[in-house]
């Protein structure tokens, strides 16, 4: 497969931390626009990839093509907590009016009153929204979000999920979401990957449109979480939840643990 | 429903004010000789008489003088070697050694050396205090950047903040609490510096008051330069909160207070 204006291109890609090899020989491709989920269990090898592809971690040496343009949310919303709201979103941006394009995006995540708070003045959902703002308002070609959702309650994560939605269809950044809920990346991406040990195990395009429908991705899920070797649960499945973006069940969001009780079945 | 009197027993100036009642009847009886220590109100009095005569205010701003001198050229020479420590790895190589061997020097230890070094002028004693105040800055600062979360720092890179924003934006903010602690130990050190550095060979200055007043016997001139060291202190103390207030007005603790 070979598309010139892949944003995004690993070839090979091999990441090893001493004897311990991290990545092995792994081959992603993104197309511009295109929403990828990135599943996996801690240690296979998630974060590592995103860093590479944030331009985090030395890749030099390596077949790793990335756009410059390219930013970040991480799971810790990581303002500076010295200064104000506005100038977090505007920070390190150039060019003209960096003042009004930050309370443009602001504005966007539904924050604009809030941009001369101090960021330890936020809660958890609005300081992942300026994270958010921060991150889109360099308009990037590329938007990594590092598992964003994972410390909020399950109905902010909801409304960040038709939010971060909302704001991909305006902006339309190719976008990857490192993730081990399995239920958001069905609801949200257009294709699901699954890192093992280093490697893509499994692929899932869903074509579908959102918000998906519940039974389709009540399976696919299923299909998903039996790939890594959980148990899928016997409950029947229920009503969709009217403002959900996928049926949840909001009691036990299901996330993975780190030692599923069953070894996973090869792709 | 408190008598007014029980409503002065819980003050807190109560116990203050009982004292130097206390210490003005001892002396009024004569249980407390003048020789010994002055009566409250011969202190006030004398108070009064050297700042009419011009005498405390001129030694006060030469002592000040001296202890702005001192904390000057200390606090610059501090910032600039913590700067070079904490952010390059040579820089660490090159200085933090020296700085933590000069450290365990008493800086009061010097001052035979810096007499011999710098005369009985002021440039001894000036440089006794700028000594004692550079290892307070540095030792905090360098501290204060070398935790500085390096989650924010990676975060800050990712969105193409070049080096020198790096600095400006994320590790001096960062790093500015800490500081500020050690600019409070710079303070007081000075001021504790700048009492012995007076006494010796000084023709000026709130010490040289002191070690003249010790030769008369004048009890009260020597408390009323205790007092006035201690208004040094308490100033220095809180110009350093003042600042922080204004600098660390994003801590939640201070947003609210």
């Amino acid at each position: 497969m070979h598309s010139g204006r892949s944003p995004i291109a690993l070839r090979g890609f091999t990441r090893r931390y001493g004897t311990n090899t991290v990545i092995d020989d792994l081959t992603l491709e993104v197309e511009p626009g295109e929403f990828v989920a990135l599943v996996g269990r801690s240690g296979c090898g998630k974060t590592t990839l995103l860093r590479a592809l944030a331009g985090l971690d030395d890749v030099q040496g390596q077949d790793v093509r990335v756009p410059s343009s390219r930013a970040v949310v991480y799971q810790d919303a990581r303002l500076l907590p010295w200064k104000k709201v506005w100038e977090n979103v505007a920070l390190g941006l150039r060019g003209p009016d960096t003042a009004g394009r930050a309370h443009a995006a602001l504005a966007e995540v539904g924050l604009a009153q809030r941009s001369h708070a101090w960021p330890l003045t936020l809660s958890g959902g609005e300081a992942q929204r300026v994270a958010l703002a921060r991150a889109l308002v360099r308009e990037p070609e590329l938007l990594l979000l590092d598992e964003p959702f994972a410390a909020l309650d399950a109905l902010t994560r909801i409304r960040m999920h038709e939010l971060v939605l909302n704001l991909w269809h305006s902006h339309r950044p190719a976008v990857v979401l490192v993730t081990h809920d399995v239920h958001e990346a069905v609801a949200m991406a257009d294709r699901v990957l699954l890192l093992e040990r280093g490697q893509i195990a499994s692929e899932e395009r869903i074509a579908s449109a959102r918000p998906r429908d519940p039974v389709h991705a009540e399976a696919l899920r299923q299909t998903l979480l039996s790939k890594l070797g959980v148990v899928p649960s016997n409950e029947p499945s229920v009503p969709s939840v009217q403002n959900s973006v996928l049926r949840r069940n909001l009691s036990t969001p299901l996330e993975l643990s780190p030692n599923a009780s069953h070894e996973p079945t090869p792709a | 429903m408190s008598k007014p009197g029980s409503k002065m027993l819980k003050s807190r100036w109560f116990s203050p004010l009982a004292l130097l009642l206390v210490w003005e009847l001892g002396s009024l009886v004569g249980w407390i000789p003048r020789g010994t220590l002055a009566a409250p109100h011969e202190v006030l009095r004398t108070f009064g008489a050297m700042l009419a005569s011009g005498e405390l205010p001129s030694n006060l701003l030469v002592s000040f003088g001296r202890v702005a001198a001192g904390l000057a050229i200390g606090i610059s020479f501090g910032v600039a070697l913590a700067l070079i420590s904490a952010l390059s790895h040579q820089g660490e190589v090159a200085v933090d050694s020296p700085v933590q061997m000069l450290r365990t020097l008493p800086t009061l230890a010097l001052s035979p050396l810096f007499i011999v070094w710098f005369g009985i002028g002021e440039a001894p004693k000036i440089a006794l205090i700028a000594f004692g105040t550079v290892f307070p800055v540095y030792l905090n600062l360098y501290g204060g950047i070398r935790s500085v979360d390096v989650r924010l720092v990676e975060a800050a890179r990712s969105f193409g903040l070049s080096r020198s924003e790096l600095v400006r934006h994320v590790i001096l903010p960062g790093a500015l609490p800490s500081f500020l602690v050690g600019l409070r130990y710079a303070l007081s050190v000075s001021v504790l510096i700048l009492v012995v550095a007076e006494q010796i060979n000084a023709a000026r200055g709130l010490g040289y008051l002191i070690s003249e007043a010790r030769d008369f016997m004048r009890t009260d001139v020597i408390v009323v330069c205790l007092l006035v060291y201690a208004g040094l202190g308490l100033g220095a103390d809180s110009i350093v909160r003042w600042l922080e207030r204004r600098a660390l007005a994003w801590r939640p603790q201070l947003v609210e207070g």
